[in-house]
């Protein structure tokens, strides 16, 4: 295409981004259709990634196709592997893609379409995609070395311990968080709970095919356990008509808590091969799939959007999580927007994979890019119902109250107008006893999905199994972080003891490899039953606690990321990566604060705690109590690690910028390719 | 045509690169050996503790 053609296309797609962005911001009082929200998504990452994305890689990283990677240099057919950039792209995106980007923009969704809209698209252009990119490059430079490497080496021996510190306990609440949200889908859920424990002695099964049948056949073997995944889909329905078999699968949430965490500290311990790598390749097999299958159908089906652009609960009270759309829809939206996890990723096995500097932009920027799309698709899924509806599910018992009478009252008089009659029609279409009072955000994206595809594939006769074919997506990937998250914190821990005392260290060690695991479950679990026994349904004390933890472990990467950039060319260029974290330290630093010391109950845990000391008190009460001081001082003790951060990395741009001190770059010398000739 | 059996086969290679089918195949390769219930055992001995580091995002 000549020059004159490309500016007038890149102009049309301006144009059309704008119109998108100005329908889905200022249209008030009447439906929008959802293909405005992937309009102005589509346009606005493609301006992304042509324009700004290019600037970065240009101007302020100055990628080198030259410059030998470490894939190329450290090559050992292991770790270490010159790797087709499209083959690194999905390997990145598979690693990326989680259950954050769907739970946390379904939960946002309380604000109204718009609020989450415009923070997913907005936050990814200019925040996530450039975290995640600048990381991979920087790593990619540093021999592929980690995020906690390279906060120790840029910002000092405080850096890395931060981080470290950081990522064992974004770990944990997030491990507590995502099992929670499992918990919530299935409780009381015969045909769910049947389902889900059916991908266990698949997940065995495909392990001990490819081990003994098959050796190393998995994608043949991911198809099988998807063709008897759909089959535990179907069987689960006739289990729950079962008057028999119905009650073995029936579960209380404390019940199906006490289960997870059985299972996950077993498969903690199991051999990988086992029951973590099928169950992984299941979980992405369908991930990937239905993701896909999510997509096309948002652009086939085109739905339109019943929830409004904004709702009520903008000034804080809404049912789902209390708090105000500042801070609380930018740390609600951590994934899709930006996420701190993504930066051990993008300096984990991503950086190892690169074949040359200039495909850091296409995996790092590019993969975030997707996820964000992602996270759009959750937004649409969420209001494409009925707004009553999506309150009746997300709202817990304790704020609208435990009978369907009360609870449609209750939303009713806000203004979602919603029966009790309309909740029991949707229960038995989608083959549930209730969908009241289902919080954590699962539950309601499964009946979002299952609306979108059953729109023109099957009809409302197969809108159960889409239902419950959404909630096995959700919980089949969620229990695959769950082992796959203890075993990561589990050898994070062995590695630190090892230090003290060398056997601890070994992971073929069963006393030390029993003992870690015990204790991350523990970890996890005790969040966990605490969310579970939480009257206000756990998600509003959780899901804050893990998004200010996740966006913490942000700030600390683009901390080591703007360090870096100040000592290549000084203050010049630094606001790319310091107008993100002074954005993400205006939110989580107002968040924890909120968190702390908001007056109201359903904010604060300090007077979440000082109310219910105040209260008649039981055993249950002293516990709640005790709760919330310790969630209190998990935020405080987060702030100040990450405070530290900060002022020492600060410190840092001040010394280089006043030449008062030298600029030690630690990057790995430059060795140019020798496959150079091949690509110029 | 010729561009649709290129992307076919690029989605195919990122497939079998996410599935962990051609690490097994760089093993056999590196190894000199046959694919076997032994052979693919010796690989996941040699990748496991890789593989359980990798993290998965929320």
């Amino acid at each position: 295409m000549n020059r004159g053609l490309r500016i007038v296309a890149w102009v049309a797609v301006g144009l059309l981004g704008a119109a998108a962005l100005g329908v889905v911001a200022l249209r008030r009082g009447e439906p929008i259709n959802a293909l405005w929200l992937v309009a102005a998504a589509t346009c606005c990452y493609a301006l992304g990634y042509r324009f700004y994305s290019a600037f970065i890689a240009a101007r302020i990283l100055a990628v080198d196709p030259l410059r030998a990677t470490p894939a190329e240099r450290l090559e050992n057919g292991r770790d270490f592997l010159v790797t087709n950039k499209w083959v690194v792209f999905g390997h990145h995106f598979a690693a990326i893609a989680g259950p954050g980007p769907l739970v946390g923009p379904v939960l946002a969704a309380q604000f109204g379409y718009l609020p989450g809209t415009l923070w997913v698209i907005a936050g990814a252009v200019f925040a996530g995609c450039v975290q995640d990119f600048v990381i991979l490059l920087f790593s990619v430079r540093r021999d592929g070395k980690s995020l906690t490497e390279m906060a120790k080496e840029e910002t000092g021996p405080l850096g890395g311990l931060v981080a470290y510190g950081a990522v064992i306990a974004i770990l944990i609440i997030l491990l507590a968080v995502i099992a929670l949200v499992v918990v919530n889908a299935l409780k009381d859920s015969p045909w769910g709970t049947f389902t889900i424990a059916m991908t266990i002695p698949i997940a065995l099964l495909m392990g001990i095919y490819l081990r003994r049948i098959r050796p190393g056949r998995v994608l043949e073997v991911s198809i099988l356990g998807f063709v008897l995944v759909l089959l535990a889909i179907w069987g689960g329905q006739w289990v729950a008509q079962n008057p028999q078999l119905a009650p073995v699968f029936t579960f209380r949430g404390q019940t199906l808590a006490i289960l997870i965490l059985i299972y996950a500290f077993a498969a903690s311990a199991m051999p990988v091969w086992l029951l973590l790598a099928p169950r992984d390749y299941l979980s992405t097999f369908v991930k990937l799939g239905t993701i896909g299958l999510l997509g096309i159908g948002i652009v086939v089906l085109h739905p339109t959007l019943h929830m409004p652009a904004f709702t009520r609960f903008v000034d804080g009270t809404g049912p789902v999580f209390a708090g105000k759309i500042f801070p609380f829809a930018f740390i609600t939206i951590a994934c899709g927007a930006i996420s701190g996890f993504h930066s051990l990723i993008s300096s984990g096995t991503t950086p190892k994979l690169i074949a040359r500097e200039t495909e850091t932009r296409m995996v790092g920027y590019g993969a975030m890019m997707a996820e964000s799309a992602v996270a759009v698709m959750a937004i649409i899924a969420a209001c494409v119902l009925q707004p009553g509806v999506y309150f009746a599910i997300n709202s817990p018992a304790g704020i609208v109250g435990s009978t369907p009478a009360a609870a449609t009252a209750a939303i009713s008089s806000w203004g979602f107008p919603v029966t009790a009659d309309d909740m029991q029609a949707l229960a038995s279409a989608v083959g549930e006893r209730t969908l009241f009072n289902r919080t954590g955000g699962a539950p309601a994206f499964a009946v979002g999905m299952a609306h979108i595809f059953s729109q023109s594939l099957g009809g409302t006769t197969v809108m159960a199994l889409w239902y419950h074919f959404a909630v096995m997506f959700e919980a089949l990937f969620i229990l695959t972080i769950l082992d796959a998250g203890t075993r990561v914190a589990r050898f994070m821990i062995q590695d630190a003891l090892g230090h003290i005392y060398k056997p601890l260290g070994r992971t073929s060690w069963y006393p030390s490899v029993l003992a870690t695991s015990a204790v991350i479950v523990a970890g996890w679990g005790f969040f966990l039953w605490q969310g579970v026994k939480d009257p206000l349904g756990g998600i509003n004390s959780l899901w804050p606690l893990f998004g200010i933890a996740n966006q913490l472990l942000a700030t600390v990467a683009l901390c080591v990321a703007t360090t870096i950039i100040v000592k290549m060319h000084r203050a010049k260029y630094a606001l790319v990566t310091l107008v993100p974290l002074a954005w993400l330290v205006a939110v989580t630093f107002t968040a924890s604060w909120h968190k702390l010391f908001d007056a109201s109950p359903r904010i604060g845990f300090l007077a979440q705690a000082r109310a219910l000391a105040n209260a008649p008190g039981t055993a249950a009460t002293s516990r709640l109590i005790f709760n919330n001081r310790l969630d209190a001082a998990v935020t405080a003790g987060l702030v100040v690690m990450v405070l530290l951060v900060l002022v020492e990395s600060a410190r840092q741009w001040i010394a280089v910028l006043r030449g008062e001190q030298k600029v030690v770059m630690r990057e790995t010398p430059f060795v140019r390719t020798r496959m150079a000739e091949d690509r110029i | 045509m010729k561009s649709w059996a290129s992307a076919a086969r690029i989605l195919l290679e990122a497939l079998r690169e996410i599935f962990d089918e051609a690490p097994y195949r760089r093993f056999l390769q590196r190894r000199g050996l046959a694919s076997s219930p032994e052979a693919y055992q010796q690989f996941w001995r040699e990748r496991e503790a890789a593989h359980a580091r990798r993290p998965r995002c929320c």
